[in-house]
């Protein structure tokens, strides 16, 4: 998961690494005793687990009462790239001298956890120019490396020292917290040449998770997503009609990428793994009756160790419950496959032999 | 670099020729147990389990069950071992079977911390051995043996490799070319991990050189750069036998985990874009749908001959 820049910054003042005053809050009451106990100008900024905040108007700079109550209410109702405002972070201006850029993430070609450091931040990753990158193994970061980013940045005096001692502290939080990726853009330097991280950025790796009971706070599930991980699916909600259900990742991936060829607007992506059994398919298809937006049920299913009878149960058992009401497009192959046509002959299911024909039925079947 | 064949086949002559010993490890668990049965019906020769706690015990009344992996090498002559273990007990099997001498390790666990993966990649580097996976259906050699969990019947002996991050993607895709007349030399699951004990480009460098490869399909998925940088060794090592790719998640939002905990692009890297560009650039068309990868492949050879 993706942590919240206050989140991020809960965990960077854990361990010591410099920021500014700031306080998060979810209303505007809260905020306005926030406003009080910091003092203005400060900036108040948009909490959601998304980039590009700042060109969204998602960060603004406020100096009285009078903006307050004018821009906290503006950014809160904000909504970037889909995502909603989680919180609002309120955060003592600060006098800049210079944007730096650094982060540690995980390297997944290389196999170990690398370096991203440049004196030229405060610009997404893809525009940061004079990248200096440095491999470090699965420890930490040592002194000496940390002294040779520094020296290479161009750093010196006191901003140097603050600059080894941050990344040392970032490297150390990113490997105890098992973290795939933090990122400190813009880490600034003040006017007094000490170091600041501005802002912060944290995605851990959630098959950790059963090792950091201490990140679980900051888990974020819709009430679905929580379900369909007890039942060992993965759901990503989407914002379109149909919903996509298969078994295995790179299958439902492909379902979503035909589907969408094809005019069609996918509501989720549901992969009930490569296991697929006829509770955790009926489980699938409850999940599913509770999402509002969806008009109809794409299928694709390979059924290899699992026989696609097995799955043409859960549909007929579904429809005895009067769980679904939509119309099913569906594709079954594999093991059985012949037998379960047999079985959801004369049911809701449409069956059809190919995945394309299933998405252009379904593509049709949600228009009517 | 390491012959993938040699571990999976041995050499004519060898007593164990095309009979290579395999050691499952979590044998006794539902999924093991299920997966040692399907593997030995295929014809993989199966000769010992680790379960810890039940040595001395036979599973299905004739694979003897051992403790440790020690024990089992130590009682065969087997290299090769295939993990079923609960990810968070992934790491400690792991390096049991490593330590006890395993050569090839194929890891099927899902959810395997980064961490303990990278872990277990840097004892296989240290004891010279190839781990497949984690979150893998395995590697097969199709009609001789299978170390994984796939079903049996899209595969057929044949002379094209299929590499693939995806597990159902894979049978998919061999089913498409097993029906086209495309039988499969050997079948390599990368996995959907973003760490891969066996990336793209290492089962390339293991299947570029088989005497009678006729061509190979890869079946990639979105994120990371293993794709691009395959692509880019194709180009290199001037590997001219028909190739087809296919890549799944181009309608996939960023930022969002697709299932498979690698798949997800972080603003440009990963994106589907990116791996399909370098494809083309390689000259390796990219089927937009699994069925038109034999298409593609027919026409390729059609060229190239």
């Amino acid at each position: 998961m993706q942590l919240l820049e206050f989140q991020a910054k809960e965990l960077f003042r854990e361990y010591g690494i410099n920021l500014l005053d700031s306080m998060s809050s979810t209303n505007i009451e809260e905020g306005r005793k926030h406003a009080k106990q910091l003092g203005y100008p400060f900036v108040i900024k948009i909490q959601v687990p998304v980039g590009g905040r700042g060109k969204a108007g998602g960060i603004q700079k406020c100096q009285n009462d009078d903006e307050f109550e004018l821009k906290y209410p503006q950014v809160m109702d904000l909504t970037i790239k889909g995502e909603k405002a989680r919180a609002i972070l309120l955060e003592k201006m600060a006098d800049i001298k210079k944007e730096l850029y650094l982060s540690i993430f995980l390297n997944r070609s290389k196999r170990c956890y690398t370096i991203i450091a440049s004196a030229e931040g405060g610009v997404e990753i893809e525009s940061v120019k004079n990248q200096i990158i440095k491999e470090v193994g699965l420890g930490d970061v040592s002194e000496d490396l940390a002294k040779e980013v520094a020296k290479e940045m161009g750093l010196e005096g006191v901003t140097a020292e603050q600059f080894v001692d941050t990344l040392k502290k970032l490297s150390k939080l990113t490997i105890e917290k098992e973290a795939e990726l933090v990122e400190i853009n813009p880490l600034a330097i003040m006017q007094d040449d000490t170091i600041m991280a501005l802002d912060g950025k944290f995605v851990t790796d959630d098959n950790s998770n059963f090792r950091h009971p201490e990140l679980e706070k900051y888990q974020e599930k819709t009430a679905i997503e929580e379900q369909a991980e007890k039942s060992g699916f993965s759901l990503v909600e989407l914002d379109g009609d149909i919903a996509v259900v298969g078994n295995g990742a790179g299958l439902v991936m492909s379902t979503l990428d035909m589907l969408s060829d094809n005019g069609g607007k996918p509501a989720c992506f549901l992969d009930v793994g490569g296991g697929a059994t006829t509770e955790s398919v009926y489980e699938a298809l409850t999940l599913i009756s509770k999402l509002d937006r969806v008009k109809g049920i794409l299928v694709n299913l390979y059924g290899g160790i699992v026989k696609t009878t097995v799955v043409a149960e859960a549909f007929l058992k579904a429809y005895e419950d009067n769980l679904i009401d939509l119309p099913v497009f569906a594709r079954l192959k594999g093991t059985e496959s012949e037998k379960a046509k047999e079985m959801l002959q004369g049911s809701r299911t449409n069956l059809f032999d190919s995945v394309e024909e299933a998405i252009n039925a379904a593509v049709m079947g949600v228009k009517k | 670099m390491t012959d993938i064949f040699e571990l999976l086949k041995g050499k004519p002559g060898d007593s164990d020729y095309e009979n290579k010993e395999v050691i499952v490890q979590g044998i006794t668990g539902s999924y093991g147990s299920l997966h040692a049965g399907k593997m030995l019906e295929y014809g993989t020769n199966i000769t010992a389990g680790v379960t810890p706690g039940k040595g001395g015990q036979t599973w299905n009344e004739s694979v003897p069950i051992y403790n440790t992996m020690k024990e089992a090498v130590d009682a065969t002559d087997a290299k090769i071992s295939i993990i079923f273990v609960p990810a968070k007990f992934f790491l400690a099997a792991a390096k049991d079977a490593l330590n006890a001498g395993i050569k090839l390790l194929v890891a099927i666990p899902e959810h395997v911390p980064i961490r303990d993966t990278m872990e277990t990649l840097a004892l296989a580097k240290e004891k010279g051995a190839v781990v497949i996976g984690p979150n893998t259906p395995g590697i097969m050699i199709p009609e001789l043996i299978k170390i994984g969990i796939m079903p049996p019947m899209p595969f057929k002996a044949g002379k094209i490799a299929v590499l693939s991050k995806s597990g159902t993607l894979l049978y998919e895709i061999s089913d498409a070319l097993t029906n086209s007349g495309f039988g499969q030399s050997i079948t390599i699951g990368i996995g959907g991990d973003p760490v891969n004990g066996t990336r793209l480009i290492d089962a390339f460098e293991m299947i570029k050189d088989i005497p009678d490869l006729e061509g190979l399909v890869v079946v990639g998925e979105i994120g990371g750069d293993s794709e691009e940088i395959l692509a880019q060794r194709i180009i290199d090592s001037g590997f001219n036998k028909p190739t087809v790719a296919y890549i799944a998640g181009r309608a996939a939002p960023k930022e969002k985990r697709m299932g498979h905990a690698g798949a997800i692009v972080m603003g440009t890297y990963g994106s589907a874009e990116s791996k399909v560009s370098m494809f083309n650039k390689a000259n390796i068309p990219v089927a937009k749908r699994p069925a038109e990868v034999p298409v593609l492949l027919a026409g390729k050879m059609e060229k190239s001959d």
